[in-house]
C-alpha cells in the first residue's frame, strides 16, 4: 500500500516537474498557458490523493475553488493573445 | 476485513491510474509539437483523472454523501473545462500557433478567410467613409 502511495506521489511529482519544464521552455504565451493548466490540475488531483492518503475529507472545498476558478486565467489569457495579434497584423 | 481491505486497494489503484493520466499530460506537453497538439494532451487529466481521483476519495470515505459533496468539483470541471480549451485552440489556430504540414484537413481555414475579407472591406468602407467625411 504504501509502495503505491509513493510511486503516485513520484507520478504526480513527474507530471508537475513536466509541465514547470513547458512553462519556461514553452515557445509561445499559449503553450505555457496550457502547461499552467495541466499544473493546475496536477494540483487538485494532488490535494484529492492527499486526502486518499490522510483519511479526511476537510479540503473538498479546496478542490471545488481550484476546479470552478481554473477557467479565469486561461481564457483571459487567450483573449488577450488573440487581440493583440489582431492589432499587430492591423500594424502590418 | 478483507472487503476493508479490498476497497483501500481499489482507492489506491485509482489514485494510480489518475497519477498516470497527469503524468501522460505531462509527457505530452514536452514531447508534442505545437500548441494545439499539447492542448489535447493537456486536456486528459482534467476529467478523467479527476474521475478517478474523486471515485478514490468517495472508496477512501466509504460514504456516499462524501461522493455528494465531490460531485460539483466535477461539475465545474467538466462545465469549464471545454470552455477554456475552445478559448486556447481558438487563439491558438489564429495566431498561426500550429504546424501547417502535420495537418490532414483544414475545414476553418475557408471561414477565416471569409471572415477576415469580410471585416477587412468593413475597416475599409469605414476608413474611405471617414476620408470623404474629412
Amino acid at each position: 500500500m504504501t509502495i503505491l502511495f509513493t510511486l503516485t506521489g513520484a507520478l504526480f511529482t513527474a507530471a508537475s516537474l513536466l509541465a514547470v519544464y513547458r512553462i519556461v521552455r514553452g515557445p509561445s504565451i499559449l503553450d505555457r498557458m496550457i502547461a499552467s493548466d495541466v499544473l493546475l490540475t496536477t494540483l487538485i488531483l494532488v490535494v484529492g490523493a492527499e486526502m486518499v492518503l490522510n483519511g479526511h475529507t476537510r479540503t473538498i472545498p479546496m478542490m471545488l475553488v481550484l476546479a470552478s476558478t481554473a477557467i479565469f486565467a486561461t481564457v483571459a489569457v487567450a483573449r488577450y493573445v488573440s487581440k493583440q495579434d489582431l492589432s499587430t497584423k492591423d500594424d502590418r | 476485513m478483507t472487503s476493508d481491505l479490498l476497497l483501500d486497494l481499489a482507492a489506491v489503484v485509482s489514485l494510480l491510474l489518475g497519477a498516470f493520466l497527469s503524468l501522460a499530460a505531462g509527457v505530452g506537453l514536452v514531447r508534442f509539437p505545437d500548441a494545439l497538439s499539447r492542448l489535447h494532451a493537456a486536456t486528459k487529466p482534467q476529467v478523467l483523472g479527476l474521475i478517478f481521483v474523486v471515485a478514490a476519495i468517495a472508496l477512501e470515505a466509504r460514504s456516499w454523501s462524501t461522493l455528494l459533496a465531490l460531485t460539483p468539483v466535477l461539475l465545474f470541471q467538466v462545465l469549464t473545462a471545454p470552455i477554456s480549451a475552445h478559448m486556447v485552440g481558438r487563439a491558438g489556430y489564429r495566431t498561426g500557433n500550429f504546424r501547417k504540414e502535420l495537418m490532414l484537413v483544414d475545414e476553418l481555414e475557408d471561414a477565416v478567410d471569409r471572415a477576415t475579407r469580410e471585416s477587412e472591406r468593413t475597416a475599409g468602407d469605414a476608413d474611405s467613409d471617414s476620408d470623404s467625411g474629412r
